[in-house]
């Protein structure tokens, strides 16, 4: 504290002596990414027009993105297995994405506009962290670059206003060149990694896994997509396998769900393949806390949840 | 309906962007690159008025998906390859053949669709095969996906039905399949001067697969896909698919002039530039027991079927 300045007055002038405080990880998400819900939400940003369905997917992203709004954080960081890529993990690295987003598979329900803002400067913290670690990774800084549908999807449910930045962080395929273990054992270490960067940031961060559970698709579509009397999981184990992985959640045993995992990804093709969950729960310590349950439902036969880990016991909730 | 399609040549040919983006920092990739323009030059010499592409870099999963839009334009961006540069695009497709591809998809039982949007994301193998072999737009094309489930019987019939849309609309044909042969890249940057094929194993395995070609026998390559895929091919996708709707839309036989116009390796994969000219002569000594397929049945619902 001085007590006098160049003109000789006396004031106070408190100094933070350049230490700022800590980052943290406010919220996971498991937030899947069918286009579908948001077909169905019909937003002015997309094109096609639906008579809705879905609705229990939908409504569970609608309640979480009401606690969202009475969270406070800076930033939504995103892993998502649309993003491909085979050497290493990527990491957006410019402010801002403006473009159209076409669903490869289902561009009859999902030609999206989008305008993303990026916050680069987290996003090349969290990638340098990555490289400290010996981790395979690079800045993705092509300004034509096209932000999958992936993100796009996890995140409008999550934050429809798209008033927060985001970074997206690409998924490596580790699982098809290596192994699902080698896989756990990659997304865990860039989970450590991600962590630490948001720590050293000082920012307060969303993670958002973005993926469903098991991801057998039907390989046919009803003529009208959101006919909910068409909608069923794709077979009976893939929904066994998604509810005891739900009831672990549910139980806080995230540390197991992570061990049995590879078991789930070879019965199942579930989407956390792609390292998602793995890299959420190792940034955020392996919550052996209670999941927050938001909705569960099939999408063209794929077994999508909705969950949230939230850190802070005072406004962690039973909400299914 | 004509009783034999007219099919002027085959292509088969890599995905990676390289020989189009980047052709001047790799020897090999600039091989490559000469081979796409000498192939674009026989396109045209062949007298072709299509160019049908299969795909392997482009997924589906709602059944077999194929271009109708008359004139996609955009930009596109390689996942992995971005700092390599953008891939502006204009192309002329022809609608007319995708919607008839389409309806005999349909007639043989598969589920199939046409699809046609602006801003549609074309993959990078279609996008570099077409701006390599058709920069001009001289030729229409029409690309048909890959689906992730779909196994030999599905690709047989898929290969078949793009016969039947080519002799219906006496179209004459280049046939272009755009897949690496062993596809495992090295999971690390390197430096271009250095790359290679990522292992002995796969650089055997390719050489023993670009004789085939060399050889002219396709169908003794769509007999041991199942073998290629166990071998040399990373677990992507259920099988290695790309020989088997190659074999089927060219015929089924091995009666082909072959010639390997370039092999080099991208950034690990095996990328092989490969010319199949329908010829009077044939040569093989394989039988085959994988029955031929016409119609796709669907699945045979095993699980349902409650045996145990």
């Amino acid at each position: 504290m001085n007590t006098l300045n160049l003109a000789g007055r006396f004031s106070l002038d408190f100094s933070t002596s350049g230490v700022m405080a800590r980052g943290e990880i406010v919220l996971g998400c498991l937030a899947p990414h069918p286009p579908h819900v948001v077909y169905a939400e019909n937003p002015e940003q997309n094109e096609p027009f639906s008579e809705g369905g879905w609705e229990a997917l939908r409504w569970g992203y609608n309640m979480l993105a009401r606690k969202l709004k009475d969270i406070e954080y800076d930033c939504i960081v995103v892993l998502t297995p649309h993003w491909q890529t085979y050497i290493g993990n990527h990491f957006l690295g410019l402010e801002r994405f403006q473009n159209i987003s076409v669903d490869p598979i289902f561009p009859n329900l999902f030609r999206f506009h989008h305008d993303i803002e990026v916050d680069v400067e987290l996003s090349e913290a969290m990638q340098k962290s990555a490289e400290d670690a010996g981790i395979v990774s690079m800045m993705m800084r092509n300004p034509n670059f096209r932000v999958d549908y992936g993100t796009i999807v996890s995140c409008h449910m999550l934050n429809p206003e798209w008033d927060k930045p985001i970074v997206t962080i690409s998924s490596n395929r580790s699982t098809h060149y290596y192994s699902d273990e080698v896989m756990n054992e990659q997304a865990s270490a860039l989970g450590l990694a991600v962590s630490k960067a948001i720590e050293e940031s000082g920012r307060k961060v969303v993670l958002v896994a973005s993926h469903s559970l098991s991801h057998r698709h039907f390989v046919t579509e009803a003529p009208l997509p959101e006919d909910m009397s068409r909608e069923h999981i794709y077979n009976h184990s893939q929904y066994v396998w998604d509810m005891k992985v739900i009831e672990m959640m549910r139980e806080g045993k995230m540390e197991e769900v992570i061990g049995i995992l590879p078991e789930m990804i070879e019965q199942t093709m579930a989407e956390a393949e792609g390292g998602g969950l793995t890299w959420m729960m190792s940034a955020m310590g392996m919550p052996d806390y209670p999941a927050e349950i938001y909705g569960y439902q099939s999408v063209i036969g794929t077994g999508n949840a909705i969950a949230a880990w939230d850190p802070n016991p005072s406004s962690r909730t039973i909400v299914l | 309906m004509s009783d034999s399609p007219d099919i002027r040549l085959g292509l088969y040919v890599p995905p990676h962007p390289h020989p189009l983006l980047a052709p001047e920092q790799n020897d090999g990739w600039g091989r490559l690159r000469k081979a796409f323009d000498t192939c674009k030059e026989r396109i045209e010499e062949s007298g072709a008025d299509l160019i049908l592409i299969y795909s392997t870099t482009w997924p589906s999963i709602i059944g077999h998906q194929i271009q109708a839009h008359p004139n996609p334009v955009f930009t596109h961006v390689d996942d992995d390859f971005h700092f390599l540069g953008s891939m502006d695009y204009e192309f002329k497709m022809d609608s007319e053949f995708a919607e008839c591809f389409r309806g005999f998809c349909e007639e043989r039982g598969l589920h199939a669709r046409t699809v046609s949007y602006d801003g549609f994301p074309i993959d990078t193998g279609s996008v570099v095969a077409l701006k390599l072999l058709n920069p001009e737009n001289k030729i229409p094309a029409c690309i048909v996906s890959s689906n992730v489930y779909s196994n030999r019987a599905e690709q047989i019939v898929l290969g078949k039905s793009a016969r039947d849309a080519i002799s219906k609309l006496g179209r004459k044909v280049a046939v272009v399949v755009v897949a690496s042969l062993s596809n495992r890249m090295f999971t690390e940057h390197i430096d271009p001067s250095e790359d290679r094929i990522h292992s002995a194993k796969d650089d055997e395995w390719n050489r023993k697969i670009l004789e085939f070609f060399e050889d002219g026998r396709l169908e003794d390559i769509s007999q041991l896909s199942r073998d290629i895929h166990g071998q040399i091919r990373v677990s992507k996708v259920v099988a290695y698919k790309p020989a088997w709707w190659m074999a089927s839309a060219m015929g089924q036989h091995n009666n082909y002039d072959g010639e390997v116009l370039a092999y080099e390796a991208l950034h690990g994969a095996g990328g092989a530039v490969i010319q199949l000219t329908p010829s009077t002569g044939g040569v093989g000594d394989k039988e085959f027991d994988e029955d031929d397929v016409e119609f796709y049945q669907g699945d045979r619902s095993v699980l349902g079927k409650g045996a145990i």
